[in-house]
């Protein structure tokens, strides 16, 4: 029951790759990219707009419709979304789960859209970064702004209010394909019963296999690791064969 | 060509079968009254969230005596999809409204089961799916056949052969009903690549 989850970062009308969530790098057209995500069966995607937030605006609805249309498989949006209205826009496009980050705190948001849409159709992304004490913040607006309380604190307080699944993101370790913070997904994964899927730092097979079975996540997502190959990052979007997924919880 | 409805009743996710509908080249349209709905050559019951959320809408929308003459008296197809499956039950420990009833099942939630403490709630990803039946719905799917599920509440029914196919998430249930003209299928079709594909266009070939 692993999913494998390629994220999509959309900027403009372009699909971009960042890491620690700068230096964003252009990397083609979503759509293109969607159709080759069918052709390759993959097991969900999450469509990411990075500057909503920030630019205060509203999810750019047509763009989104026009890549969705194209989706066969399910699809989790996020970017931009503050207000049970904008919700019901979104699942209204084909969407099936929206992803709060930033209106994360709002738990009377999540309340109302889980009762309505059901808690399968409401994920909570935390963004999780180190600090020079080790210990982790909360971050939201794209990385910009910080918050005092622990990953795993706000993981809990997202279920109660009504998430059905959690994506725990480390930004220190996001674009960097050097591993996941299989510390930060472990307190995470320990303190939620939903599904947890690990984020930030996937560049290889070990590294989900290693985030799967000691940082103990329900299912991984990643994008360098579905766009770039070999070592100077060329743009090729790959995909594991649905055999390679299954072998990754026994794989040491 | 066939007319296939899609019932909007504020709880559905119809925008993704739309999409696949199109991709196969049949025509679908967005049932939103009574006259529209009992027009329909076929209908298409979708829905994600709460039961008693849905069975209210259904109800708010005069939907639910046009679909009993559509099942009952009319005979013409229907498929309900994940929600839309449960709907068709007579009851879910979700809620305290009763179903559709069409189902001699009910809707039970997976922490009931055996040692709840192992299973992540929802039951959400691609899971095989096993005949119990053969059916023109499931016919000539690809090898193993994946579907993606997302729920956490599951059909059960003594009524074995009503149970078109099953799936396991620690336990065997139910991924689908078939009883007459009605089909009921947990997973999401809409959302299964060309499996799903395929089940669709066994649909509109009925």
């Amino acid at each position: 029951m692993i999913r494998l989850i390629p994220i999509l970062l959309l900027k403009g009308k372009g699909l971009v790759k960042t890491t620690a969530f700068r230096n964003s790098v252009y990397v083609g057209d979503p759509i293109n990219a969607v159709r080759i995500f069918n052709e390759k069966e993959v097991d969900e995607l999450v469509l990411c707009d990075i500057e909503a937030s920030i630019q205060h605006r509203e999810p750019n609805y047509n763009w989104i419709k026009d890549i969705v249309s194209e989706c066969f498989m399910p699809v989790g949006y996020g970017g931009g979304v503050r207000n049970i209205d904008q919700i019901r826009k979104i699942f209204d496009l084909g969407v099936e789960k929206v992803i709060l980050n930033t209106a994360s705190f709002d738990f009377n948001l999540v309340s109302q859209a889980a009762s309505i849409y059901g808690n399968q159709s409401i994920v909570g992304c935390i963004d999780a970064k180190k600090s020079i004490f080790g210990s982790y913040n909360v971050y939201t607006k794209s990385g910009t702004v910080k918050h005092r309380i622990k990953p795993e604190e706000l993981a809990k307080q997202l279920v109660s209010a009504g998430v059905g699944e959690i994506i725990i993101q480390s930004i220190d370790k996001e674009g960097s394909m050097m591993g996941f913070d299989l510390a930060l997904t472990m307190a995470v994964s320990h303190a939620v019963n939903v599904p947890v899927v690990a984020s930030g730092g996937a560049g290889s097979f070990t590294h989900f296999s290693e985030v799967l079975n000691k940082g103990k996540a329900s299912s991984v997502a990643a994008g360098s690791f579905f766009v770039f190959k070999g070592k100077h990052k060329a743009v090729l979007i790959n995909y594991p064969s649905s055999t390679e997924i299954a072998n990754l919880k026994i794989l040491k | 060509m066939h007319k296939v409805g899609i019932i909007d009743y504020g709880a559905g996710n119809i925008g993704s079968i739309q999409n696949m509908i199109h991709r196969l080249g049949g025509e679908s349209y967005i049932v939103q009254d009574k006259q529209s709905l009992l027009d329909a050559d076929k209908l298409i019951l979708p829905g994600v969230g709460n039961f008693d959320h849905g069975m209210q809408m259904l109800m708010e929308k005069n939907f639910v005596e046009p679909l009993r003459t559509f099942i009952y008296s009319k005979q013409r197809p229907l498929l309900g999809i994940c929600l839309g499956a449960q709907l068709l039950t007579k009851k879910s420990e979700e809620g305290q409204v009763a179903g559709l009833g069409f189902f001699d099942a009910e809707v039970l939630h997976f922490s009931k089961l055996e040692n709840p403490e192992n299973i992540r709630i929802p039951h959400m990803g691609w899971n095989f799916i096993r005949y119990e039946q053969e059916n023109q719905l499931l016919a000539q799917l690809p090898e193993q056949p994946r579907f993606y599920f997302v729920h956490s509440y599951f059909l059960q029914t003594k009524v074995t052969s009503e149970i078109l196919c099953t799936a396991n998430y620690k336990t065997p249930f139910a991924a689908g009903l078939k009883k007459d003209y009605v089909w009921a299928v947990q997973f999401h079709p809409e959302k299964s690549h060309k499996y799903g594909m395929r089940l669709f266009e066994n649909f509109l070939n009925l």
